[in-house]
């Protein structure tokens, strides 16, 4: 631009003057600007009539907007303004989508949801956020289990059992894997022998002699017991939790990860020698509805192994 | 304008300026913090809430060292998302005696305000290790030296005795434990008491077994002990669902 096109606009100056000669233009806002900020300046206005926001002395301006929201007990009631009761309002309208069917899954016993298809989707949806959010922690999004941490869900091995009665009781009080450590009891070569044993009874290759002097200790009531828990035939306990060991199912001893036969009779021997003490899964009974818990129920079963 | 003529009046005499510029921020200020000590129906009177133990609180020192609050807040706000993955909103009671408080405002990883006894111990151990070995699609750094480096205890009195300046009411005197014993409980009581600190810690840590191993008392066993804890102090199922909406 031209000096001489500049000052043919004839625009004021702030009237101060620097070293003589230098000179600052007072140009005015823009109009669209001014009125977009008196606009903010009157929304603030009403924002604080209506909402609650001013403290003042020993408490706050609740503004004059109410909100009606229907409480636990179904009674409509009408409150200053909140977002705590705004909640109430939006869980309310939430949970009238999945009310119906929550209510059918709370009032139906579980042979009769099992055979209802529309209840059927409902679990396989609602089911589906719940598991991520709470169990695939641990059991892994599709319920593989981690070997090691947690079992496998959708299989049709179960420690204490795979009924919905039972997946339902394992939910909400929680489960504590326990076997006590054998390392002080017995010597090396008896634990040696005890896990030749618990090997060949997934026909894995062992030495025989091994397997049939472990055979003797396991059925031993004064050395061992392990047949207490385990039962006579190996198959466990569901009762108190003890796995069948004569599946090719392994949670604690990384057997079909061990690549040669020693590295399968060390890492049973691991388990014999300082036992368990993990497999601690919390209880959700106080975190999750009851209704919520069925429905997880149903969905665990549903993955693959239920009985 | 003999609004301009002030203007330039101001801007001239920087000492004016500086003297102006601070009355208009600290009436700002007084406004907006002066009314914060003086509601008193904000904070929420529930039953349940209390100070750390000692072994929590060197586990929430853990947890500050590491910068978990970077990706992780402890605020669920009111919003149907949050209550439904993350349960009840958060009250100001719950946060009442932490300094600093942990709320943040930005989330990478999820919400920990009620994450405490929602996966067990070994979890927490196994997860703090190397998370991707229980979450694949986790992006949360391996935290492994937590397990190995042993528990420094050294600065747990001068530690509690900060907290209690600042109001947090853990006792020194017999007066004071008697207050805690008549507010939290004998039981909670012992636990706030300063003068026992260092051998309530090693009590809780050994008996919670938070890391697998009784016998060393690890950073591990401290940072879990704080995680199992978090949001688990109020007992939710004794209050109606619009009991808290009176204090707001």
């Amino acid at each position: 631009m031209s000096k001489e096109k500049l000052q043919s606009q004839a625009v004021q100056t702030t009237g101060h003057a620097w070293d003589g000669d230098l000179q600052e233009y007072n140009n005015p806002l823009p109009r669209w600007w001014v009125w977009a900020f008196y606009a903010t300046i009157v929304f603030a206005i009403a924002y604080w009539v209506y909402f609650p926001a001013w403290p003042i002395a020993n408490g706050f301006t609740h503004g004059l907007g109410k909100i009606t929201y229907t409480d636990d007990k179904g009674v409509r009631k009408t409150t200053d303004w909140n977002t705590r009761s705004d909640l109430m309002v939006d869980l309310n309208a939430h949970a009238k989508l999945q009310q119906p069917y929550f209510e059918k899954v709370e009032a139906l016993p579980f042979d009769k949801i099992a055979k209802d298809p529309d209840l059927n989707n409902f679990i396989a949806s609602a089911g589906k956020p719940l598991f991520a959010d709470n169990c695939a922690a641990c059991h892994q999004t599709g319920g593989a289990g981690k070997r090691g941490f947690a079992p496998n869900l959708a299989d049709d091995d179960w420690l204490y059992g795979g009924t919905y009665e039972k997946i339902q009781e394992t939910i909400s009080g929680g489960r504590h894997g326990y076997m006590p450590p054998f390392g002080e009891a017995l010597s090396g070569e008896q634990i040696a022998q005890l896990a030749s044993y618990v090997l060949s009874l997934s026909g894995e290759q062992v030495d025989a002699s091994q397997a049939e002097a472990g055979k003797a200790l396991f059925h031993s009531e004064t050395a061992t017991g392990c047949y207490y828990c385990h039962g006579n035939d190996a198959k466990g306990r569901q009762v108190i939790g003890a796995p069948n060991l004569t599946d090719k199912i392994w949670l604690w001893a990384d057997v079909p990860g061990a690549a040669t036969p020693q590295k399968k009779l060390a890492a049973v021997e691991t388990v014999i020698k300082h036992g368990l003490n993990k497999g601690v899964m919390p209880a959700w009974g106080q975190r999750l509805k009851p209704e919520q818990i069925k429905v997880l129920a149903v969905y665990v079963h549903e993955l693959g192994g239920g009985k | 304008m003999n609004f301009n003529f002030k203007h330039e009046w101001i801007e001239t005499n920087v000492g004016l300026m500086m003297v102006i510029t601070m009355i208009v921020i600290s009436i700002g200020g007084l406004v907006e913090i002066v009314p914060l000590f003086l509601i008193k129906d904000t904070v929420e009177k529930v039953a349940g809430v209390r100070p750390y133990t000692p072994l929590e609180s060197r586990g929430r020192d853990i947890y500050l060292r590491e910068g978990c609050y970077l990706c992780h807040s402890q605020m669920i706000r009111p919003l149907v998302e949050e209550a439904v993955r993350y349960g009840h909103y958060s009250l100001a009671a719950e946060s009442q005696y932490d300094h600093p408080f942990q709320w943040g405002s930005k989330r990478t990883g999820p919400d920990l305000a009620r994450v405490g006894k929602k996966y067990s111990n070994e979890w927490q151990v196994q997860h703090l290790i190397a998370p991707r070995s229980m979450v694949p699609e986790s992006v949360m750094p391996n935290y492994p030296w937590l397990l190995t480096t042993p528990l420094n205890t050294s600065d747990l009195v001068d530690r509690l005795k900060a907290l209690r300046k600042v109001g947090v009411p853990y006792s020194l005197t017999e007066a004071e434990y008697q207050r805690n014993v008549k507010q939290f409980g004998a039981k909670t009581a012992e636990m706030l008491h300063i003068p026992d600190a260092e051998k309530n810690l090693v009590k809780q840590a050994q008996e919670g077994n938070y890391d697998g191993d009784r016998n060393n008392i690890t950073e591990m066993d401290a940072l879990v002990a704080y995680l199992q804890v978090l949001g688990t102090m109020v007992d939710f199922s004794k209050y109606d669902a619009d009991h808290f909406a009176k204090f707001r």
